[in-house]
């Protein structure tokens, strides 16, 4: 099956809300006719964006893993966690699977997500046509599973709601938390400014 | 789910015409209605109607270019308004009630917020608050909203307004990472205490099936089953 045609390389272009397909246009106030969103061919700024938010998140993942995000309190001990300390205990708890999944959200996941979006944008820069199907893959990968990051910045909110039994049992969240929830944000707005038509304009190998 | 590659459009105009040209050419929205781009690499196909359920691929990045819309408007009018029902009953019944030596704590979502505002983690109840309560009633007000008036073919007053905010708040509702924490919290607790778990817990497992379903929607498809009404 040949290559279909590129809108750009038509004349055209689709708006990114709607889809609704129009002629191209530099214009940046022009407007959907359709929705009356402001049409763009390209995602406006979106390397030094996308590069400003992933930077930002990676420097807030730092206290967001030093630092602990929930602390839990009985009248005989205090016991303060990070992430990775609530993994493992949750593992010693009898509960394996989930300490893999919340590993999985907590963990894997943000760290995927710095080194793809970071191999994404330096590609993109270097306008390399190499592995753009994969590239390409990798972006949908980083759009469908970045959210899921919030798991234990809810686990915490519900544990903190619960645990509530006066001197006896308390459970508070700590700043860790607050950290962490920013770095989700953060790197979910990267991936949002990132615009994947660019693994495909000027590839040097084509 | 089979699927299934759309033809790929060519440009209906002869050589030595510049592309823009042939796109003046084409007659207007009702042309361009019948082409797609592809929203991840931007390639151009010519739109046909998909069998129950296939979807659309685009060949060139693997992307989803549109799956077939299995759901009458209809259905998804009813749906969307089983949704409300569920996320009603998920918001005021309590998620898990904790047991300790007699004494009993219970919470629903908005304690978690609360909870979290008041234990000085006010960013936290606010991504809460918005990611889970705001942004999620807001999705099926305003599809609810559309879609009551896509059933007599009509575009809801602000119908333009209301398809951006959904198109824009969609990657930002969270009800099923809510759904797997409470699991978490739950077997967490459990260590310590007698867990209970609640009407509230069943509702968001529900409303997170729901949601499942309405993922696989697109209500971008709203734009072609409805005509505008001059007022
Ligand atoms: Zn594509």
């Amino acid at each position: 099956m040949s290559t279909p045609p590129r809108a750009i390389d038509l004349g055209m272009m689709a708006c990114h809300v709607c889809r609704q397909v129009t002629a191209y246009t530099e214009d940046r106030h022009a407007h959907c006719p359709r929705c009356g969103n402001t049409l763009h061919a390209r995602k406006h700024a979106s390397v030094s964006r996308a590069w400003a938010l992933l930077v930002a998140a990676a420097i807030f993942y730092i206290p967001a893993n030093v630092f602990p995000i929930m602390r839990t309190q009985s009248i005989s001990s205090k016991d303060d966690n990070t992430i990775l300390s609530g993994i493992m205990e949750l593992w010693r708890a009898g509960s394996p699977g989930l300490a893999v999944i919340v590993f999985t959200a907590s963990i894997i996941v943000p760290v995927l997500k710095f080194l793809i979006m970071g191999f994404l944008l330096v590609t993109v820069q270097r306008s390399s046509g190499m592995v753009a199907r994969q590239r390409a893959r990798l972006y949908r990968f980083v759009e469908l599973v970045g959210y899921w990051s919030m798991l234990d910045v809810f686990v915490v909110a519900i544990l903190s709601a619960l645990v509530h039994f006066k001197i006896l049992s308390r459970v508070e969240p700590l700043p860790g938390v607050v950290y962490f929830g920013i770095v989700v944000v953060l790197t979910m707005l990267s991936a949002m400014s990132f615009d994947p038509r660019l693994i495909w304009d000027n590839r040097k190998s084509q | 789910m089979r699927p299934v590659r759309h033809a790929p459009f060519t440009p209906i105009c002869d050589h030595r015409e510049r592309p823009i040209a042939a796109f003046d050419r084409l007659d207007g929205m009702q042309r361009a209605r019948n082409l797609i781009v592809c929203e991840h690499c931007d390639s151009v196909y010519r739109r046909r109607s998909l069998a129950r359920g296939e979807v659309a691929d685009c060949v060139v990045c693997g992307a989803v270019l549109e799956r077939h819309q299995w759901l009458g408007v209809d259905a998804q009018f009813a749906l969307i308004f089983a949704a409300l029902i569920v996320f009603v009953i998920a918001n005021v019944s309590p998620i898990v009630t904790l047991g300790l030596s007699g004494m009993k704590a219970a919470t629903t979502l908005w304690g978690a917020v609360i909870a979290m505002w008041n234990d000085g983690a006010q960013i936290v109840a606010f991504l809460s608050a918005m990611t889970l309560f705001f942004f999620p009633l807001g999705q099926i007000l305003i599809f609810g909203w559309v879609l009551w008036f896509a059933r007599k073919g009509i575009r809801a007053p602000g119908f333009p307004l209301a398809m951006s905010a959904l198109v824009r708040v969609k990657p930002w509702s969270m009800i099923e990472v809510f759904m797997l924490g409470t699991l978490v919290a739950v077997v967490k607790a459990h260590t310590y205490f007698d867990v209970v778990p609640g009407a509230g817990i069943w509702a968001f497992g529900f409303l997170t099936l729901l949601i499942t379903v309405f993922s696989s929607l697109d209500p971008r498809e709203l734009w072609d089953l409805t005509v505008e009404t001059k007022a």
